[in-house]
């Protein structure tokens, strides 16, 4: 296929991530700051929000102040913000426009009446915490029905296999970059188990990349912040993982290699990350550092970005 | 201006055979279900993402086209006339082509002047002596044709370049069978839905002598952004062919590849909607992004097909324009079967004459204008508005033509108070591979849906209708 279709379907899918990811976020947040200050402590989570959403440093050259009002403004509706849910489905219609030779009808009919609604019913943004509770359901539901589309009606080729590293790639970085802001809170030398202040950031964590209830599933335990670590972090059934990303990395890079008859080095890296995961334990995470550790992945993932692009997509 | 021949109820308000089913049909559907439909086919034109858009309309950057659901329906009789004189006037088309960028006899017959040819701003030298497979040059074509009353079809313009709205032909269709399968049962209505494939086997026959057994085919658009790119991205869906961008295709040793995710692949034939102004930045435009440096030297070397050919402009020329029926004389020895508006060449003295004092009375079209552009209606003019035109006229006589206001045809329409008739014209496809050239039965009628308009170009608030030809 054409390198600019690949690229575009690739991109595609990262921004429809993106945009049910802020929303999220945006939504996990809403969540503990509604919770009294006893709760949640001094810090403040539109803050931390920006920073999961990594448009931190941007925010606060266009606002003073990370109030919930300029943070959902600049998270959902920006235009100045390249990341911003309203950005993410228009630059996801403009790539559907280029590729829709591409896209089965259902994908496109997804994108586009998400961003026709995204015109007619919320051009002004949202004036109250339930239209908002809406909108952000809106992106959540757009981004299932794009996902659900393209699972059940795109051919099992090189499209769906490059629109597959686009959304995994994407999520493997949403999730690393949560563990990123929030991974003091999950340290066990900060363990005051139970205490209540830790505990609303946890669920908030499992909120924002939706294993609140897996969680509880997998370990039968009350939330404890090493066994939080190791669900996002190494655990490969959990969809949202880095483990779980990469094997689906992997796996979508190889019929790729298989498909051409060639493999190269994005294989190649997207293996050596992926081993990496599978070799790994908390105990040793923990302590080699956490922070460290995460820093790494990140820098890794978005290298396989690169390489990716470099072998297919120019 | 004389009274339109409306083609449903003709001349003293007799019911035409043709629309005979319609007209009963009509008499028994309540008008609030035509509008309903109305409204269900807006949603679907919508949904499925049919736009395109104005040029400096920033407002509306991408619009709907806006669809009139009675049909405009002709007689098989009626179309076995209209398909042999197109299929005459489009061969006649390419013998011109072939013979301007070659031996040029129609110049040394004394038929066309030389200076329309050498100082015509669309004619590329680069194509002298160029040989094009097969002497193909125009393989698609839409011929805009109107009428006057029901025994002639008339010729308004021969868009021999890069013609859009096909598409509007296939989903029109779509979504009138979707709408009204009851009035569809009634009729025996001609399909047209093979046009892709037609268009398909035209453009692998015309594949140059390099080429595999099985050529590749590519689309190209100048992008998302061209008012006619959801056209394009249709067309390479039916077609099955890649939709490329310049930036997609690279020349390598006068062979053109596209950039794929396996490495270079190479292309064979492009059907190109994109200007000969920008197809190449080495030999035309330099400032041109939409372009493959070295396309041109491809071309020259036989190693790509382009469909249209380069040069084309020259044959659908609205000063060539006028000469067209001599054009067709003068190749096929045979008399034309379908008219041309009579034409004042405003180049020549006498006919500026004649034009500066009607002016009320006749268009005046830019020569080098489309789009219904920079054109003149003189009947429904301003005095100020034709005052400022005819210094225009006298500043640069030879940069426009004038033709009487001709009374088109009208087809019933919807409209806020009720249906009315309004003007409509018709452009058929005309599709030339090496051996045939073949139209399907239909085409795209626009439909200017201001009362008394005559304008019916899509960027000047015209509509469209679905165009049924009853196979008898």
């Amino acid at each position: 296929m054409l390198s600019r279709t690949a690229e575009n379907l690739y991109w595609l899918a990262r921004y429809v991530e993106r945009a049910e990811y802020i929303a999220r976020t945006i939504d996990a947040t809403l969540r503990v700051t509604a919770l009294p200050a006893a709760y949640i402590g001094k810090t403040n989570e539109w803050e931390s929000a920006l920073l999961t959403a990594g448009v931190s440093a941007s925010f606060y050259e266009a606002y003073p102040e990370a109030t919930e009002q300029n943070v959902v403004e600049y998270l959902a509706f920006s235009p100045s913000n390249p990341s911003s849910i309203k950005n993410c489905i228009e630059a996801a219609r403009l790539n559907s426009r280029s590729v829709r030779t591409a896209l089965t009808s259902e994908m496109w009919d997804t994108i586009n009446s998400a961003w026709i609604e995204l015109q007619e019913v919320w051009g002004k943004g949202t004036s109250s915490r339930e239209e908002l509770a809406r909108f952000l359901r809106f992106v959540q539901e757009t981004s299932l029905r794009f996902d659900g589309s393209a699972y059940r009606t795109m051919l099992r080729n090189d499209a769906y296999w490059f629109s597959r590293l686009g959304l995994h790639l994407e999520r493997a970085d949403n999730t690393a970059r949560i563990l990123d802001v929030k991974y003091h809170v999950l340290l066990p030398e900060e363990e005051h188990v139970g205490g209540p202040l830790d505990y609303y950031q946890w669920t908030s964590i499992l909120r924002s990349v939706s294993a609140l209830t897996a969680y509880h599933w997998v370990y039968r335990e009350t939330l404890k912040p090493w066994l939080i670590a190791d669900l996002l972090i190494l655990n490969d059934t959990l969809p949202r993982s880095l483990a779980s990303c990469y094997s689906n990395l992997v796996r979508n890079l190889d019929q790729i290699g298989v498909a051409y008859g060639r493999q190269g080095a994005a294989q190649r890296h997207a293996r050596g990350v992926r081993n990496r995961l599978e070799h790994s334990h908390m105990d040793d995470i923990f302590q080699h550092g956490v922070h460290e550790f995460i820093q790494e992945f990140i820098a890794d993932n978005s290298r396989l970005g690169e390489i990716i692009t470099k072998q297919y997509l120019i | 201006m004389a009274v339109a021949f409306d083609e449903m109820n003709g001349p003293g308000g007799d019911l035409r055979s043709a629309y005979r089913e319609l007209s009963r049909w009509l008499k028994e559907t309540p008008p609030d279900a035509l509008e309903y439909r109305r409204q269900e086919a807006e949603l679907l034109f919508r949904r499925i993402g049919i736009t395109f858009a104005v040029y400096g309309d920033a407002e509306a950057q991408e619009r709907l086209i806006p669809f009139d659901v009675i049909p405009r329906i002709m007689s098989a009789k009626e179309w076995a006339v209209l398909e042999k004189g197109l299929k005459q006037r489009v061969r006649a088309l390419n013998m011109f082509l072939r013979d301007i960028y070659h031996g040029r006899d129609i110049l040394r017959a004394n038929i066309i002047p030389d200076d329309l040819i050498f100082q015509n701003p669309v004619f590329r030298p680069e194509m002298n002596g160029q040989s094009v497979p097969h002497d193909v040059y125009v393989h698609i074509a839409g011929i805009d044709i109107v009428r006057v009353d029901a025994d002639n079809f008339i010729v308004l313009e021969d868009n021999a370049r890069t013609p859009s709205g096909v598409s509007y032909m296939l989903e029109n269709r779509e979504i009138m069978m979707r709408l009204f399968p009851d009035l569809f049962a009634r009729h025996r209505v001609a399909p047209v839905e093979r046009y892709p494939d037609e268009l398909l086997s035209a453009l692998r026959s015309v594949a140059p002598l390099s080429a595999s057994a099985e050529p590749t085919v590519a689309l190209m658009t100048p992008g998302v952004y061209n008012s006619a790119y959801y056209e394009h991205s249709f067309l390479a869906d039916k077609l099955g062919i890649e939709l490329v961008e310049g930036r997609d295709l690279i020349v390598k040793n006068d062979e053109v590849f596209m950039r794929t995710t396996e490495g270079l692949k190479r292309v064979d034939v492009i059907y190109r909607r994109v200007d000969d102004d920008f197809l190449d930045p080495l030999t035309f435009r330099p400032d041109s992004a939409l372009g493959v440096p070295g396309l041109m030297s491809a071309y020259a070397a036989g190693n790509i097909t382009l469909a249209n050919a380069v040069g084309t402009g020259i044959a659908d020329d609205k000063a060539i324009y006028s000469y067209m029926p001599e054009v067709v004389k003068f190749y096929l020895g045979e008399e034309p079967i379908l008219k041309n508006v009579p034409t004042w060449r405003c180049r020549e003295p006498k006919d500026l004459a004649y034009v500066l004092d009607n002016l009320s009375e006749l268009v005046v079209k830019e020569v080098h204008g489309s789009g219904g552009y920079g054109m003149l209606i003189g009947p429904a003019a301003t005095k100020a508005t034709i005052e400022a035109f005819r210094d225009k006229l006298k500043r640069e006589p030879e940069g426009f033509i004038a033709q009487p206001t001709l009374a088109l045809s009208t087809c019933p329409t919807c409209t806020a108070s009720g249906l009315a008739p309004r003007h409509v014209d018709l452009r058929p496809f005309v599709l030339t591979g090496s051996k045939h050239v073949t139209i399907v039965p239909g085409g795209l009628t626009r439909v200017a849906l201001k009362e008394g308009s005559l304008v019916v170009n899509s960027s000047q608030g015209g509509g469209t209708k679905d165009t049924w030809i009853l196979d008898e």
